[in-house]
């Protein structure tokens, strides 16, 4: 990484540190359909990420995320209970308290943070939080260590 | 309080905005002013001349369940106008990169006519194969249920309709407001097309022909005409959309007749949950996603979008802290890396200057020790997380309370971060160029 690069010229240096490198390449996980239209993602292990981070680590994520998700749209006796309450009032409820979907996705938030920096960032990978893409996808930026490796992609 | 962009204001779908960014709606609201004066004037009619008559001569609970109903149905409507019915932010440049490199796989070099990428992509869904369509503005696969909104240029979750009516399109996130407005205004044409005619026929009982019980009250001629010209629409509309809940089905849906078994074909609802009352309770009571659009965010450079690297030295690691209030910082460098980093907050709160001056490694003075590459800061990085992902806003509910308190204490944590460790969090570090 850049550290090991200190006996270089003052340019190197420069570009090294004063212009931060975008993430070299960026891996979409997309969502998993097959059940239904509730948040699930593809827990396949992307080729891009090969050698970059152990699979089990990667898969402990998906499946604690999607895990998140399914309870965030559980249709448990509380949450239906939070939803006829809310319809009686007309919907006022929604204005004064969290939902439990939003209090699921509070919950990812901080789980990504730390895995992130628990295992992501160490590893030169950054997760970004789905809710940001509007639960579409997840981003999962990679920076190279390596300036000069081009993002080949393996289809 | 100074000026902050907020998403809102550089949001690309055409949708107008109030309230800061609070209030959502389409950009044509014109007829959803007749809706609310419709619905606003024959209510006050109604309660001026017919309900002090029938309040006597009948039961007092006349008014108060027709003040209930006014309520519900007024209070649903501007839920429905008012919210995000769910719309899919668009996809970011790299993600369109990503999958338009996705979608150009099946042309071969050697192929002697060029044929243009399929725009489709087939999912299954509950063991149903559903065509998924690439939607040329938001630069996305639409997902299932999602429908491209035209009035709105918005890709909607769960897209119903768009509805003039009402200034917004009906998507998953408001339907339940929008059916819950449709039955209870339903209910209040009948009450008050049905108390309006009790009152007329309370007047003609009493020995006056039915002209003088018009002349007498002329209001309650005139709300009985117009409810009795809108419950038909208004009831047909919440037949259908019951039909429409109980199958789990949406409007646009049941206008293509996406499950309609075509030549035999048995096709069925692969979102149905099953049963009637299972496909309402989702529907009305489910879980619902919260607005994914973050209208009242903060803008980051994610957003505006930026060419991946421009100028070094407007990025400086300060820069990612908007310091509050009107105060300026100055760290500067004396060493052997002539470094200035100032970050000064005259008007707006979001104007961060750090400039490099010389192409050394950076040294900041004032206490604020360089730390080795390899170890971040553990709360400066979470201090970065907090910033992009959850919110963009400092003052927002944080994780991380002691470094989110005191700006100075933010400010400086993250000063700590070498320039060179920004390599790494590049897209964390927001840079407020142009804003």
């Amino acid at each position: 990484m850049a550290s090991k690069k200190k006996q270089t010229t003052p340019t190197d240096d420069f570009s090294a540190r004063g212009a931060p490198a975008p993430p070299t390449q960026k891996v979409f996980i997309q969502r998993d359909y097959s059940e239904g239209t509730q948040v699930k993602f593809q827990t396949k292990f992307p080729s891009e990420l090969e050698g970059k981070i152990e699979r089990e680590k990667f898969e402990y994520t998906l499946n604690t995320l999607n895990e998140v998700y399914a309870e965030a749209e559980k249709m448990s006796c509380s949450s239906c209970c939070e939803g006829c309450f809310a319809c009686l009032t007309a919907y006022l409820l929604y204005c004064c308290s969290d939902t439990h979907f939003e209090k699921c996705l509070k919950k990812v938030a901080k789980f990504i943070i730390e895995q992130n920096e628990r295992v992501y960032v160490p590893r030169g990978l950054l997760i970004i939080d789905p809710v940001e893409r509007g639960l579409r996808v997840i981003e999962i930026c990679i920076f190279s260590d390596n300036a000069a490796s081009t993002p080949a992609r393996s289809n | 309080m100074p000026h902050a962009t907020r998403k809102w204001e550089i949001y690309p779908g055409r949708n107008r905005f109030c309230c800061e960014g609070r209030i959502m709606m389409a950009k044509q609201v014109g007829i959803f002013y007749v809706t609310v004066g419709l619905i606003v004037a024959t209510s006050c009619t109604f309660f001026i001349f017919d309900c002090p008559f029938l309040a006597v001569k009948i039961t007092p609970a006349i008014p108060a369940v027709g003040g209930l109903l006014f309520t519900f149905v007024l209070a649903t409507l501007f839920r429905t106008s008012f919210s995000d019915p769910g719309v899919i932010p668009r996809a970011t440049p790299d993600e369109a990169a990503d999958i338009e490199k996705q979608i150009e796989v099946p042309n071969s070099p050697n192929s002697p006519t060029y044929r243009p990428p399929p725009r489709t992509k087939e999912v299954v869904v509950c063991g149903q194969v559903v065509k998924l369509k690439f939607c040329f503005t938001c630069k996305i696969f639409r997902p299932p249920r999602a429908s491209h909104c035209s009035i709105c240029d918005n890709c909607v979750d769960g897209f119903d309709h768009h509805c003039p009516w009402i200034g917004n399109c009906v998507g998953r996130r408001n339907y339940r407001y929008f059916y819950s407005f449709i039955v209870s205004l339903a209910f209040m044409c009948v009450f008050i097309f049905a108390c309006a005619v009790t009152h007329l026929v309370l007047l003609t009982r009493d020995d006056k022909p039915f002209l003088d019980a018009i002349k007498e009250s002329p209001a309650s001629v005139l709300v009985a005409i117009v409810c009795f010209f809108s419950v038909w629409s208004v009831l047909g509309l919440a037949g259908f959309h019951t039909y429409l809940t109980t199958s789990n089905q949406t409007t646009n849906e049941d206008i293509k007749g996406s499950f309609t078994g075509k030549r035999g074909q048995e096709k069925v609802n692969p979102y149905s949950k099953g049963g009637v009352c299972a496909n309402c309770l989702f529907i009305l009571c489910g879980p619902m996603p919260p607005s994914f659009i973050d209208r009242r965010g903060f803008v980051t450079p994610e957003h505006s979008i930026a060419p991946p690297i421009d100028s070094a030295p407007t990025t400086s690691p300060t820069s990612a802290v908007p310091i509050q209030g009107s105060s300026e910082v100055r760290l500067l460098s004396n060493g052997k890396g002539h470094v200035t980093v100032s970050v000064s907050n005259a008007g707006s709160r979001k104007q961060a200057i750090g400039s490099i001056q010389e192409p050394k490694r950076p040294e900041v003075e004032s206490g604020v020790s360089l730390q080795p590459l390899s170890t971040l800061s553990a709360s400066s990085l979470q201090l970065l997380h907090e910033r992009t992902m959850i919110n963009t806003d400092l003052d927002l509910d944080s994780l991380d309370e002691s470094a989110s308190s005191n700006p100075c204490h933010v400010h400086l944590e993250s000063a700590s971060v070498t320039s060179s460790q920004t390599g790494l969090l590049h897209p964390l570090v927001p840079r407020y160029n142009g804003l």
